[in-house]
C-alpha cells in the first residue's frame, strides 16, 4: 500500500482504504521522538581580490537563477563630520540620483525596465550599495551599478528634492510615538553629540551642499576601503573576469579610520516622560550601554537575551503579552557594533497599565539574573542554534551574513562553528552576562504617551528621578519647509 | 499572531523568459478531505509546514467583527494535549519559528523548522486542527482578547491615519458585504465575542474538509505523507462549508468623506471597487498600479513627487481579494499643499490614461519587474511569502496550486489598450470613495464636496 506514494506526482485522490492502516489514533500524550538535527552544509565562502586590490567575497548559488552584488564601504554616518549629521546617509542616497551623466529617472527606468534593484543607504560604520537581478541580466546591470558606484553626479537639483523630502520625513516623526521613543531613548542614552545618538537637524540638513557630498564620497569610497559580496548563480572565474572588468580601475586612496569614543554607561535610573496627548498607548523602551560585537561574551549574550526577550515564548514577551494582556508584545535586543551600542528592552502597552507594565518590566529585568532552569536555557540555545540554517536561503540574506564576517573579520570557519557554540554555552554563562549587562538600576526609562494619564501612576513606582519632556526637545521644532 | 495583508505578488519562477515556471508538488486528499500538497527543496536542512483555514472576516456574524482574527491567536494557546503555552515552547525547544494571519478571505498558519522536527509541527498542527476546543476556556479567549484589543491600539489606533481603512470599507461597501468591515474588528465587538462563539466558529469552519495543508522543503514526500496521514488522518470530516454568495457590488456615487487625526500633513485615500482576484480587469488594474506609482518614472510619482513635489509619497495598488477587489491611491501632501490640488493631479493622470493608452515601455517595465518578482518567490520554502504558502495561496485562489504559468501568462498577454480600458471602465469618478485625513481644525486642506468632477 504505500507504494502507491511514489507515483503520486499528479493529483491523487486517494481513498480511505488506501490509508487506513494509519487511522488508529497516533499517540498523543506526548510530543514525537525527532530524530537528530541535520547539519547546514554552505557552499564554500570564497574569496579574491582584483588588479587594483579591491578583495571579494562570493558564495556560489545555483537553486534560483539570481544575483545579489553589494559593495561595502567602511564609512558611515560614524564619518558624518562636525554640523553635518545625516552626510554620509544623503551621499550614499544621492549615488542613484544621477551617474555617468545619465539622470535620476533615466537611471531608475534603466534598472527597472531589468527587472533588477540597486539601493544604496549608509549604516553607522559601513554603507553599501545592493544589487539584486536576475542572473540573465546581469551584465546589464552591473554597468549601471558601476556607474553609480564610480561616477556618480550628485546633481544639485535633486539634491534639492532630497532635502525636502528628509524635512519632511522629520516633520512626520512628529506623528510617530514609536520613532519618537527611539530617537528619544538613543539621544539620552549616547548623548547628542555621539554618532549613535545624533540626528540631522532641521538646520543641518538645509545646510547640505553639493560640494560636501562630493568631497565626502571622493574621501571614503575608494578601492582599499571597500569590498564586494556576491552571492548567486554564478562561477567564481566568470565573475572575476566581469568584475575586473568593471571595478579593476577603481583607485585606491588613504583612509584613516576614524577613532568612536565608547560611550559612557548610565549612572543611576531615571525616567523621561515625554507628552503625547491622547495616546492610546504608552512606548516603552528601557536601557542602558550594551557590548561590542566582538566581545567574547557574544554567544552567552544571543542566548540570555533570547530568554528575555528575544523570542515568542521569551520572558518579557510571555508576561506583559501572554500572562497580563498589556500588549501585543514586548521584547528586548542587544545592537552590536564595533563599539559597545545599546541594550534595550521595548513595548507598546495600552494606556491605562503603563505603571503595571514598568513594575513587570523590571521584574523581568531582575529576573534574568536570577538562576535560570534547564529548560529555560535549552530551550533557548536550541532556538538560536537549530534555526540558523533559515538565515542562508535566499541570496540577500546569504550577503549580509558574508557582509558581517567581512565587516568584523569572523574567521572562515565561523559559520561552521556557530551551532556548536551556541549550544555549548551553559547556564553560569547565561546568569554571568545577564549580572554583567543587565543592570536595571542603571537604566534609562523612555516612555511616550498622554502624560496626564499616566504621570501619576509612573511617579508611584519611585523607579528613580521623573524627568519631563517634549516631543520638540528630542526633534526640534516642526521644521518649515519654504514653498 | 499577526494580521498580514494578503501578498499581492504570488508564486512562480521564470527561469528564462521562454522557459516554464514550475514549483514541482504532489497533491493528496485525505479521506477527511484535507488537501495536503508536498514540495521538495533540500537546499538547506529546513522545512516548513504551512496550513490555509478557508475562513477570514468575511464569514463574520454581524456584531462579531475581528472574531475571525481574534480566533487565529486563540490557535496558539494549546490544545486537546498540549498545554497552554506548550505550542511556542515546543517549537522553539525544536527550532523552529511559527507565525500566522488573517485576512477578509482565509487564515494561515506555518511552522519553520528544522527538517528533522518535520513530526513536531504536524503532531501540534493536528492537535489544534482536532482537538482546539478541547483546551478553550473563558480564560483564554479573555487572554487574547486583551492581545488583540493592544494589537488594534497598536497597529490602528496608535498610528497616524490608522484609521482609514475602516472608514473606507464600510463607505465602499454596503453593510451586508463581507468586505465591508476590516479584518481587526471593533472594540465593542471584539468585546463582545463569547466562549461558545469560539466553540461554533471551530465546528464550522476549523475543520480537514475546509484547510489545505502544504509541506515545503527538505523533506522525503512519501515518508511526510504517511506521518501526515497519520496524524491528520483520524480527525473527522466536518459539514461542508456553504460558499459565501454576496451580491454583486457597485458603487454609483462619488462619496468625499474627511477625518481629522492627530498628523502634521493631509493624506489623500482613493479607492474604487474592481474585480476579484484572477477575474479579467485584475492583472490590468495590477499593472495600472504599477504604471502609477511604481518607480521613479511612474506617472503619479514623476508628477507629483519627482516634478511639483507636492506630495511627499504615492502608491497606488490593486489589492485582489476572493470576492471583490480595491484599487486604491494614497497621497501625502507636502506642507504647504491641498488635497484639492493633489487630487487635480492625479485626475489628471488618471483621465489622460482613459484618453491614450500608456506606452509600449510602460507596460513591459512593468511585466519584466512582475517576471523578476516570481524569481524572488522562489528563494525561501518557508514564512508567509515562501513556496509553501503559494502553492495554498493558488490552491484556494485559483482552484490550482500549478496555477503559476497560468498567473504570469495574465500579464505578459496584456496590451497597452488593455491597460486603457480598465481604467475606462473601472476608475469611475461616479464610483469612488474619496477620504481625506487632516491634521485636527485642518478640514480646509480636505477635498471639498462640491468640487467638480475633471
Amino acid at each position: 500500500m504505500k507504494k502507491i506514494f511514489l507515483n503520486s506526482i499528479k493529483l491523487i485522490a486517494v481513498s480511505a482504504f488506501c490509508f487506513s492502516l494509519y487511522a488508529q489514533s497516533p499517540d498523543r500524550t506526548k510530543p514525537p521522538q525527532l530524530p537528530p538535527p541535520q547539519k547546514l552544509n554552505l557552499p564554500a565562502v570564497q574569496q579574491f581580490s582584483l588588479s587594483n586590490g579591491l578583495k571579494v567575497v562570493l558564495m556560489e548559488k545555483y537553486e534560483v537563477p539570481l544575483v545579489q552584488l553589494n559593495v561595502i564601504t567602511k564609512m558611515g554616518s560614524v564619518n558624518d563630520p562636525e554640523n553635518k549629521t545625516g552626510l554620509a546617509g544623503l551621499t550614499m542616497n544621492m549615488l542613484t540620483e544621477g551617474a555617468a551623466g545619465k539622470t535620476s529617472l533615466e537611471l531608475a527606468d534603466a534598472i527597472d525596465f531589468l527587472g533588477a534593484r540597486i539601493s544604496a543607504n549608509a549604516g553607522p560604520h559601513s554603507s553599501g550599495i545592493y544589487l539584486h537581478t536576475p542572473f540573465s541580466k546581469f551584465d546589464e546591470a552591473l554597468k549601471i551599478m558601476s556607474d553609480i558606484l564610480l561616477r556618480p553626479d550628485f546633481p544639485q537639483k535633486e539634491l534639492d528634492r532630497k532635502k525636502k523630502d528628509r524635512l519632511t520625513s522629520l516633520m512626520q516623526m512628529h506623528d510617530q510615538p514609536t520613532a519618537i521613543a527611539t530617537a528619544a531613548f538613543n539621544k539620552i542614552l549616547f548623548g547628542k553629540d555621539h554618532p549613535y545618538g545624533k540626528m540631522a537637524s532641521e538646520n543641518e540638513i538645509k545646510g547640505f551642499s553639493v560640494d560636501d557630498l562630493r568631497s565626502f564620497y571622493k574621501k571614503y569610497s575608494t578601492a582599499n576601503n571597500s569590498f564586494v559580496i556576491v552571492v548567486g548563480d554564478i562561477k567564481k572565474d566568470e565573475l572575476k573576469k566581469k568584475l575586473e572588468a568593471v571595478f579593476g580601475k577603481w583607485q585606491k586612496g588613504d583612509v584613516k579610520e576614524v577613532k568612536i569614543k565608547e560611550p559612557a554607561q548610565v549612572a543611576s535610573r531615571i525616567v523621561y516622560l515625554i507628552d503625547k496627548p491622547g495616546a492610546a498607548q504608552s512606548v516603552i523602551n528601557i536601557g542602558r550601554i550594551g557590548t561590542s560585537r566582538l566581545t567574547p561574551d557574544y554567544n552567552p549574550i544571543v542566548v540570555m537575551n533570547t530568554l528575555l526577550g528575544g523570542s515568542f515564548t521569551s520572558r518579557l514577551n510571555q508576561n506583559l503579552r501572554e500572562k497580563h494582556g498589556y500588549t501585543y508584545g514586548a521584547s528586548s535586543r542587544f545592537m552590536f557594533r564595533p563599539i559597545p551600542g545599546s541594550f534595550i528592552a521595548a513595548s507598546s502597552v495600552q494606556t491605562e497599565v503603563t505603571d503595571k507594565a514598568l513594575t513587570e518590566f523590571f521584574n523581568e529585568l531582575n529576573g534574568i539574573r536570577e538562576p535560570l532552569t534547564d529548560a529555560d536555557l535549552n530551550r533557548a540555545k536550541n532556538l538560536v542554534a537549530l534555526s540558523y540554517p533559515g538565515n542562508f536561503q535566499s541570496v540577500s540574506e546569504i550577503a549580509g551574513q558574508l557582509e558581517e564576517m567581512a565587516l568584523y573579520n569572523l574567521p572562515s570557519n565561523y559559520f561552521g562553528e556557530f551551532v556548536s557554540k551556541i549550544l555549548n554555552v551553559n547556564g553560569n554563562e547565561v546568569t554571568g552576562v545577564a549580572k554583567k549587562y543587565i543592570v536595571p538600576d542603571q537604566m534609562i526609562v523612555v516612555v511616550v504617551g498622554d502624560k496626564a494619564k499616566i504621570e501619576e501612576g509612573i511617579q508611584k513606582l519611585n523607579l528613580g528621578e521623573l524627568k519631563n519632556l517634549s516631543i520638540e526637545d528630542i526633534l526640534g521644532k516642526v521644521p518649515q519647509l519654504s514653498k | 499572531m499577526r494580521k498580514t495583508l494578503i501578498l499581492l505578488v504570488t508564486l512562480c519562477s521564470i527561469l528564462s523568459a521562454q522557459s516554464q515556471i514550475k514549483i514541482p508538488y504532489t497533491r493528496h486528499v485525505l479521506s477527511n478531505g484535507l488537501n495536503v500538497l508536498l514540495h521538495e527543496d533540500h537546499s538547506t536542512p529546513t522545512v516548513t509546514v504551512n496550513t490555509w483555514f478557508h475562513v477570514g472576516s468575511g464569514y463574520e456574524k454581524p456584531g462579531r467583527t475581528g472574531f475571525a482574527h481574534l480566533f487565529e491567536h486563540l490557535m496558539f494557546m494549546g490544545s486537546g494535549h498540549v498545554a497552554e503555552g506548550e505550542f511556542d515552547k515546543l517549537l522553539e525547544a525544536a527550532g523552529a519559528e511559527n507565525n500566522g494571519s488573517t485576512t477578509e478571505d482565509r487564515t494561515n498558519y506555518y511552522e519553520d523548522l528544522p527538517s528533522n522536527a518535520l513530526e513536531l509541527a504536524l503532531y501540534l498542527d493536528s492537535d489544534r486542527m482536532g482537538f482546539l476546543a478541547d483546551a478553550m476556556t473563558p480564560q483564554s479567549v479573555d487572554a487574547q482578547r486583551a492581545v488583540v484589543k493592544n494589537e488594534r491600539r497598536q497597529s490602528y489606533e496608535n498610528r497616524p491615519y490608522g484609521l482609514s481603512e475602516e472608514t473606507i470599507l464600510k463607505n465602499l461597501y454596503p453593510a451586508t458585504h463581507p468586505y465591508s468591515w476590516p479584518v481587526i474588528g471593533s472594540m465593542t465587538d471584539l468585546s463582545a465575542a463569547t466562549y461558545n462563539d469560539v466553540v461554533e466558529f471551530f465546528k464550522t469552519y476549523y475543520v480537514p474538509n475546509n484547510a489545505s495543508l502544504s509541506i515545503a522543503g527538505d523533506i522525503n514526500p512519501q515518508e511526510t505523507l504517511k506521518l501526515v496521514e497519520k496524524w491528520f488522518g483520524g480527525i473527522p470530516a466536518g459539514k461542508p462549508v456553504e460558499p459565501q454568495n454576496p451580491a454583486a457590488v457597485r458603487l454609483n456615487e462619488e462619496k468625499i468623506l474627511v477625518m481629522e487625526d492627530r498628523v502634521q500633513l493631509p493624506r489623500l485615500y482613493m479607492t474604487w471597487i474592481t474585480p476579484q482576484r484572477f477575474a479579467p480587469g485584475d492583472a490590468e488594474l495590477d499593472v495600472l498600479a504599477n504604471i502609477l506609482s511604481g518607480g521613479k518614472n511612474s506617472r503619479l510619482y514623476q508628477k507629483l513627487v519627482y516634478e511639483l513635489q507636492i506630495a511627499q509619497d504615492i502608491r497606488a495598488s490593486q489589492g485582489s481579494s476572493k470576492l471583490s477587489s480595491q484599487f486604491q491611491i494614497v497621497s501625502t501632501a507636502r506642507a504647504g499643499h491641498t488635497l484639492e490640488e493633489l487630487k487635480k493631479v492625479i485626475q489628471q493622470e488618471i483621465d489622460k490614461i482613459k484618453n491614450e493608452a500608456p506606452m509600449q515601455r510602460e507596460l513591459q517595465r512593468s511585466v519584466n519587474q512582475y517576471e523578476a518578482s516570481f524569481l524572488d518567490a522562489l528563494e525561501k520554502p518557508g514564512g508567509f511569502g515562501g513556496k509553501a504558502n503559494q502553492l495554498n495561496e493558488y490552491f484556494y485562489y485559483a482552484g490550482n496550486p500549478d496555477y503559476a504559468n497560468e498567473d504570469l501568462s495574465r500579464y505578459k498577454a496584456l496590451s497597452v489598450n488593455d491597460i486603457q480600458t480598465a481604467a475606462q471602465i473601472y476608475l469611475r469618478d461616479n464610483g469612488r470613495v474619496i477620504l481625506s485625513i487632516v491634521p485636527k481644525g485642518k478640514t480646509d486642506l480636505a477635498v471639498q464636496p462640491k468640487t467638480e468632477g475633471k
